[in-house]
């Protein structure tokens, strides 16, 4: 397969303006009668649907939620990117197009990632006019912070509920878009197929989830904006329904899965406590603008710390190990993500993990209520603060941008953040792989659109922090509002899309089909013990670090597991109704088989990029080591049950040069 | 992180549709430890159900970080449970103590029929929201964002009600079932913004029509709201929706304080 990803002539800075200047359009009187699916209300889906209906086409908008305000982009904290500049301090949409590629390990499209950093300024100007309420400094002018990989302070946030804003933000346009009628929302209707007729994608099947009826949508094209696939983990960041049902249904038919096998452990997630834990709980990124991470020195204290025999603050400074200061002093705390995570699980390998699984790191704000209290007191005229003064001063100053995240810590630990150092340790919180898109953010299925999460195309093999809120809203409000028009305006003489359409009845009946084997398996094993132990599975083997070894066990081993899930799955209830544990089994069967491919794909790449870590491909210090030769491309996985096929799309390099990337 | 166990009874609201009448069901010797969250501990008790092959409790959940409004338990009387500014999915059962007997139902309120038992219909609050809670400008039209200054307390104060995760506690815990904090809450934080004065007038007199319309009772000033919000936005809200309502259908100009 041919896998041409349309990147437009001209210099990289010109390629997206030129093209929007040329592209084709549609004129109002057509969009009219042209109809638009789109699924997943989140960032990307809700602020697609409003445009697009603010366009005038026809837009029919589904989500799983009872509501679109519901969707996961609503926990996202720290903030979004932006190449503003209103700090002065340097930036530019190169320097945030470079950050990015350096930062995704040099393994996403050049041409997409420079008109994201193009429009990222169009999105705070928007959402600002959406009513956003950025936090502001006190002359009334936005505020930014800094986020990890980044030399400069280009993230505006909302305190530490920037994805919550953002969301209510396109949520209340949304919102508009319905009441006008330009919109039409179902809610509560989960996307079990996509429908392909004559080559294109032309409609869904949906699950009404309080009725259990199947039914047919159709449209001139689909747009999926269904997020990542991190639960396939089982433990993840990610809400307890997030998952990869709509875009994996959408490989079943021919559309392609990119570099699966890239996925973000973030450094920064409160630990593990026991096994019926179903989730695990973000500490957002940007605590690493204040917070420290360290370890004891010796192995000895960090025992007496887990067995509680210590306390942090029994171990002097001089027996610490700020390990990321130490081993990254350019960006210190505030390296990637994949890097903070490999060097906390290298710290807790050798042993000095400080929670009782042996897995956990300190993540400590002592210096900056220090230095926050001393200012503070400074500012108030106090020019001989007591050590009383300045720790009131500066825990004040740290509870009003963080407060929120505090609370939630002393709510999930049961100990006080501001007396005793974070406890954290990495988890899966993003996917970067996804559907296969072209630059159109169209996939290899004419009319099958993917954006935000649910796409592979910007963050290479490692996102920055505070870029997927960015890629979101770009894809969504300001990239397929036009891109969408070169293949629709291909279709105005295409009359209504019929649901009488030979392909409809077909996917319907593969639907009720698929669904009846689960219901009729009649086993004995519940849902939540198949995927948890899927879980452990991908946890285990396609982790934080892979090898070869490991993966070829692992995937024998999820293909056992999916035999048995098919043998004795147990569903209680009847298809025919609202029935949660149904809805979770069809996830959990998709899940299977991503996981697989997920394994396939970090077995195809010998090489460590971001966040694919092969334990054979290192550096002596322990860094990825990068093949650039042989790896400089997209991998896209076209599913068989056998053995998914590999299509590969060359990643052209015009403009940066592929350097080993140091955050020394 | 030493976990101290219990046993629990619980008392559980279970009812089929909300065409079938519902009933507590009473379950002995829950297991749990202090550390679970509360809907852990109701994962716990649902697995087993499952494992016995009968119908697990149906209740809603979806990011167990206290941010997207899914959740939504009495307990024990109270939305959201006993501990104050908290969701159901962050209250921990270190809040409980061994032998305890907790008592779970859903959020009650005419505007909210039950679906399956916990689970209830909130979309009457989207309705409200469709009626004028919003800003209107389309993509593309927006100036740039540091055109207009707002002053670092009013932008503060206009987070504080937008803060609002729309889980309906505050319409739960009202003997009206009244949805005046949220509606007021919406109303505010767009109304302090100079983005959002423009069409307030407008705004206001919808969201109050559309939250009548949908079956919401009348606020009595009770408070009950404000005590039992996992986001403690203030009562105030309400006070300022009144006297913008009042200015708005008066016919004067918006009256934003």
């Amino acid at each position: 397969m041919n896998l041409d990803p349309k990147i437009p002539e001209g210099a990289l800075a010109e390629k997206w303006t030129q093209y929007r200047g040329t592209m084709n359009l549609v004129a109002p009187n057509n969009k009219r009668r042209l109809e638009v699916i789109v699924v997943g209300t989140g960032l990307a889906g809700a602020a697609a649907a409003a445009t697009l209906g603010e366009l005038g086409y026809n837009v029919k908008a589904f989500t799983f939620h009872d509501s679109p305000r519901r969707a996961h982009s609503i926990a996202a904290q720290g903030g979004i990117n932006a190449a503003k500049n209103y700090q002065n301090d340097g930036d530019s949409v190169y320097r945030l197009f470079y950050d990015t590629i350096k930062g995704g390990d040099y393994r996403s499209r050049e041409a997409n990632v420079h008109r994201l950093a193009e429009v990222s300024r169009n999105i705070i100007d928007q959402a600002v006019a959406q009513g956003v309420p950025f936090a502001r400094e006190y002359g009334g002018l936005l505020a930014n912070r800094s986020f990890g990989g980044v030399q400069v302070s280009r993230t505006f946030y909302a305190r530490g509920q920037t994805g919550q804003q953002l969301l209510l933000g396109a949520y209340q346009s949304l919102s508009r878009q319905i009441s006008t009628g330009s919109v039409t929302m179902y809610n509560r209707h989960e996307m079990l197929d996509l429908v392909v007729s004559e080559g294109k994608a032309r409609g869904i099947i949906t699950r009404n989830l309080l009725t259990g009826k199947l039914e047919k949508h159709a449209a001139h094209c689909v747009v999926l904006a269904t997020g990542g696939y991190g639960n396939v983990f089982y433990l993840s960041t990610n809400a307890m329904n997030s998952n990869v049902t709509a875009a994996w249904r959408a490989v079943h038919r021919g559309a392609l899965m990119a570099n699966p096998c890239y996925t973000q452990i973030h450094p920064t997630c409160i630990p593990q406590s026991g096994e019926y834990q179903s989730k695990l709980t973000l500490m957002s990124e940007s605590l690493r603008n204040d917070g420290r991470v360290w370890v004891p020195n010796n192995v000895e204290d960090a025992k007496a710390i887990r067995e509680g025999r210590k306390t942090a603050k029994d171990i002097a400074e001089k027996d610490r190990d700020y390990y990321l200061e130490r081993r990254y002093p350019a960006f210190g705390n505030l390296v990637p993500r994949d890097v903070a995570s490999r060097a906390a699980r290298i710290a807790c390998g050798e042993g000095k993990g400080i929670v009782p699984t042996g897995l956990g790191v300190f993540l400590d704000f002592a210096s900056a209520f220090e230095r926050y209290g001393k200012s503070e007191a400074h500012t108030k005229g106090i020019h001989n603060p007591s050590d009383a003064q300045i720790q009131e001063f500066g825990k004040a100053v740290v509870a009003a941008k963080y407060g929120n995240l505090f609370d939630m810590y002393e709510n999930i630990m049961g100990e006080n953040p501001y007396e005793t150092p974070m406890r954290i340790f990495p988890a899966v919180h993003y996917t970067m792989g996804g559907l296969w898109v072209d630059y159109n953010l169209e996939t290899n299925v004419p009319g099958l659109f993917a954006l935000g999460e649910a796409n592979f195309s910007d963050h290479g093999a490692n996102r920055l922090g505070a870029s997927a809120l960015m890629q979101g809203l770009a894809d969504g409000y300001f990239v397929i509002p036009y891109t969408i028009g070169q293949f629709l305006s291909g279709e105005i003489r295409t009359e209504k899309i019929s649901t009488d359409l030979p392909a409809f009845d077909a996917a319907l009946n593969d639907t009720r089909n698929r669904i009846q084997k689960l219901m009729n398996i009649q086993g004995n094993t519940s849902t939540e013990n198949f995927h948890r132990r899927l879980g452990k599975i991908m946890w285990e083997y396609c982790g934080m670090s892979r090898n070869a070894e490991g993966l070829k066990k692992g995937r024998q081993m999820i293909r056992d597991l999916r035999k048995e899930f098919y043998s004795d799955l147990f569903i209680p209830g009847s298809m025919d109704e609202f029935n949660p544990e149904l809805e979770k089994a069809c996830k959990v069967a998709d899940f299977l088989e991503l996981g697989e491919t997920m394994m396939v794909d970090a077995l195809d790449r010998n090489e460590s990029c971001g966040g694919h870590f092969r334990e054979e491909y290192q550096t002596e210090e322990g860094e990825a080591d990068r093949n650039d030769d042989d790896y400089t491309y997209v991998s896209a996985w076209e599913w068989n049950d056998q053995d998914p096929v590999l299509h590969k799309e060359d990643l052209k390099f015009e403009n940066v040069k592929l350097k080993k990337r140091s955050y020394k | 992180m030493s976990a101290n166990n219990m046993r629990l009874t619980l008392r559980i609201w279970r009812q089929k549709s909300n065409g079938h009448a519902g009933k507590f069901e009473v379950y002995n010797d829950v297991e749990a430890n202090e550390h679970m969250s509360f809907l852990e501990m109701m994962d716990v008790l649902n697995e087993k159900l499952v494992s016995q092959k009968k119908e697990p409790v149906a209740f809603a959940h979806d990011c167990r970080e206290g941010i997207c409004g899914t959740c939504n338990m009495v307990i024990n009387g109270k939305p959201h449970g006993p501990k104050g500014g908290t969701t159901t999915c962050q209250l921990h059962m270190r809040t409980f103590n061994d032998g305890d007997v907790i008592t779970v139902e859903p959020w009650r309120a005419t505007a909210f029929p039950v679906i399956k038992d916990l689970v209830v219909d909130r979309s009457s609050f989207d309705k409200i929201i469709q009626a004028g809670g919003y800003i209107s400008v389309n993509t593309g039209q927006a100036q740039d964002a540091n055109a207009i200054p707002i002053e670092k307390d009013t932008s503060s104060e206009a987070f504080d009600s937008a803060t609002c995760i729309g889980c309906g506690a505050c319409v739960a815990a009202c003997p009206n079932g009244s949805a005046m904090l949220f509606t007021a809450a919406k109303v505010n934080h767009l109304a302090m913004l100079p983005q959002g004065k423009v069409e307030n007038s407008r705004r206001v007199r919808a969201m109050v029509n559309q939250m009548d319309e949908e079956g919401f009772g009348m606020c009595s000033n009770t408070g009950a709201c404000e005590v039992e919000c996992p986001k403690e936005i203030s009562i105030t809200n309400i006070a300022k929706l009144n006297r913008m309502y009042m200015g708005a259908v008066l016919g004067k100009q918006d009256t934003v304080a």
